[in-house]
């Protein structure tokens, strides 16, 4: 039993109560943010250590003992997803400094942005399926909150799209958690997943696999999976930059997460739901890499370009050997934070060009050389070129599906990769070569500032990448207590 | 007694369902109000409708209610009043602002802003 573990959710907890009453005071709003996010980011570091050291940490919240109480656990993989997170926020949050805006600033932006990361630091730790949909909600109330500050037309039309889906899901939620608890009559995930394990030794009861599914399509909602993404191009085209990179690296990933958690700690008997979930991983990637080749908006691209790296981790997840469980572990985080890169990149193109169509600029890399290498670093990383950090993560998923003999889905992984590049390398050429032109209101972005954010991004990449060796056990260990659930059911429940 | 709750939750599914395809906002709010209230009386149902002492030790009484499914319910309705009470300040707002609460005017492109 460690304290260590809850500081995450805490810290910005407290930070989002106290910025609301500064929120006339920009200033004291920032430095209070700055100091937040980084003690976060020092705590989920101390986590990851711990973790790596003593194994699985766990906290049992008011001291109620384990299947009783909330219970909350740290393994590597969540401790990892939180160290990334809180990552990601300092970077945005830097970003935000300068281009979020002061009428933004003033309405509480600092304050939800905080609250967003509750709850999504809150569902990577819980280990308590009825608390997993209430971190849920904290963050999900904190995206409307962002999606909609501003209230512009687009925004506030999107919106409504967004919140209308979320609350469907969330629903569905409550009833696949009613139906599990009529089940195995518990809630606390380890004890759900040795109570699964004793009524499964004659194979798994029917009703099991649609809870599964139940549960595939309330985070397949959120992590925009196959035919579950057709809400994400219209809801993350409308906010503004930095928002919009704080949701595509970590909402859809939460959703991922689950997905992740929740088959690989209660449904790994069920070979049916994992044969929809490797379906629906590989025609994630062809549809979003056909949406990310058609579109010739760079916003769309990129978000589409989320929807195939969902699918490349889910795949990896489906296959379910040491090998792919790495590699997704491995591209989960590579994902989180090169997605974030990408999108505060575009953000800065569409702040000089005034436009996010591709056919309306080219020629950047002239005045912005920082810029324009900077991306095609990034887009390096995402297409998965070695050393960069996509490399290594995809092949640990394809050489685990070659073992898993799932021979299609390796392939369209390969595939993708190309076409990826192809989709990123448009926006490159497009936009960065060519002739040079002068874009109204060019002279107001402070693009040096804003370009600080994303280089420590790509950085952190290029040496996530490079640095594989001394990462990988880490990974590993992840991936190990994933393939092995009496491991996590061990540490929480025998104690 | 559980069959009659499933009648019910499934006719509070029915309507909500219904209500949120129709186009007016409103109707969806309310919609979505009730698909939440189906979603709790399946919590309350699939714990079990058992009648009993209240769960304290020490009660020495020959049954137990199940307390769990009553805290959960709990939970969910507080955070679907929430949700629900913003859905209606978004939706006055977006009305105010967009001049319309049928959604079909609300399939926008990216291209018209």
């Amino acid at each position: 039993m460690t304290n260590l573990i809850i500081l995450p959710i805490l810290i910005p907890l407290f930070t989002g109560v106290i910025l609301i009453f500064l929120n006339k005071r920009i200033t004291g709003q920032r430095v209070v943010a700055t100091i937040s996010s980084i003690s976060t980011m020092i705590a989920a570091g101390l986590i990851v250590q711990k973790v790596r050291t003593d194994g699985i940490q766990f906290l049992n919240m008011s001291s109620w003992d384990a299947p009783f109480g909330i219970t909350l656990v740290s393994d590597m993989f969540s401790a990892l997803l939180v160290l990334t997170t809180s990552l990601i926020s300092f970077v945005c949050l830097i970003y935000s400094f300068k281009s979020i805006g002061e009428e933004r600033e003033k309405y509480y932006y600092y304050a939800v942005f905080n609250f967003l990361l509750v709850g999504v630091n809150g569902a990577f730790t819980t280990g308590d399926i009825f608390n997993l949909f209430v971190f849920f909600e904290v963050m999900l109330m904190s995206s409307y909150v962002l999606l909609v500050l501003g209230g512009t037309k687009i925004q506030l039309r999107e919106s409504i799209k967004y919140l209308l889906v979320n609350v469907i899901s969330s629903a569905l939620f409550v009833i696949a958690v009613a139906y599990l608890y009529s089940v195995v009559g518990t809630l606390n995930m380890a004890h759900i997943s040795s109570r699964i394990n004793e009524i499964s030794v004659n194979g798994m009861p029917g009703i099991l696999t649609v809870i599964a599914v139940l549960f595939l399509i309330v985070f397949g909602l959120k992590g925009a999976i196959f035919p579950l993404y057709f809400w994400m191009p219209g809801s993350y085209y409308a906010p503004p930059t930095p928002v919009l990179a704080l949701f595509g690296a970590l909402l859809t990933k939460v959703g991922v997460y689950s997905i992740t958690r929740t088959y690989t700690l209660f449904f790994y008997h069920d070979i049916e739901a994992f044969g929809i979930l490797s379906i629906l991983a590989i025609l994630s990637i062809v549809f979003g890499v056909i949406g990310a080749i058609a579109y010739w908006d760079i916003k769309n691209i990129i978000i589409y370009n989320i929807i195939i790296a969902v699918g490349v981790i889910l795949y990896g997840v489906s296959v379910m050997n040491i090998a792919s469980i790495s590699g997704a572990v491995y591209y989960l985080i590579h994902d989180m934070i090169i997605k974030a890169a990408l999108f505060l990149l575009i953000g800065i193109v569409i702040k000089i060009t005034g436009t996010s169509n591709l056919r309306n600029m080219s020629g950047l890399i002239t005045r912005y050389p920082g810029l324009g290498w900077t991306f095609f670093i990034a887009s390096l990383a995402l297409a998965g070129i070695p050393p960069l950090s996509g490399f290594v993560g995809k092949l640990l998923i394809v050489q685990g599906g070659f073992e898993g003999e799932s021979f299609i889905g390796g392939f369209i992984t390969l595939m993708s990769s190309l076409l990826v590049l192809f989709s990123v390398m448009k926006i490159f050429i497009n936009g960065f070569w060519g002739k040079d032109r002068i874009y109204s209101g060019e002279e107001k972005a402070p693009v040096k500032q804003l370009l600080i954010a994303p280089v420590i991004l790509v950085v952190i990449s290029a040496f996530y990448g490079i640095g594989t060796e001394s990462i990988l056990p880490y990974i590993t260990q992840a991936a190990h207590t994933l393939i092995n659930p009496n491991l996590y059911i061990d540490a929480v429940l025998k104690e | 007694m559980e069959i009659l709750m499933a009648f019910v939750i499934g006719i509070l599914f029915m309507t909500a369902t219904y209500l949120m395809l129709s186009k007016s906002l409103l109707r969806i709010i309310v919609g979505t109000g009730l698909l939440s209230h189906g979603a709790h009386l399946l919590i309350l149902t699939m714990g079990g409708l058992k009648r009993g002492a209240a769960p304290i030790l020490g009660g020495n009484a020959e049954n137990y209610t199940d307390p769990l499914p009553q805290a959960l319910i709990l939970t969910a309705i507080v955070i679907s009043f929430g949700v629900t009470a913003f859905f209606l300040v978004l939706a006055y707002r977006t009305y105010q602002e967009l001049g319309t609460d049928n959604v079909e005017e609300m399939r926008g492109t990216e291209k018209d802003d």
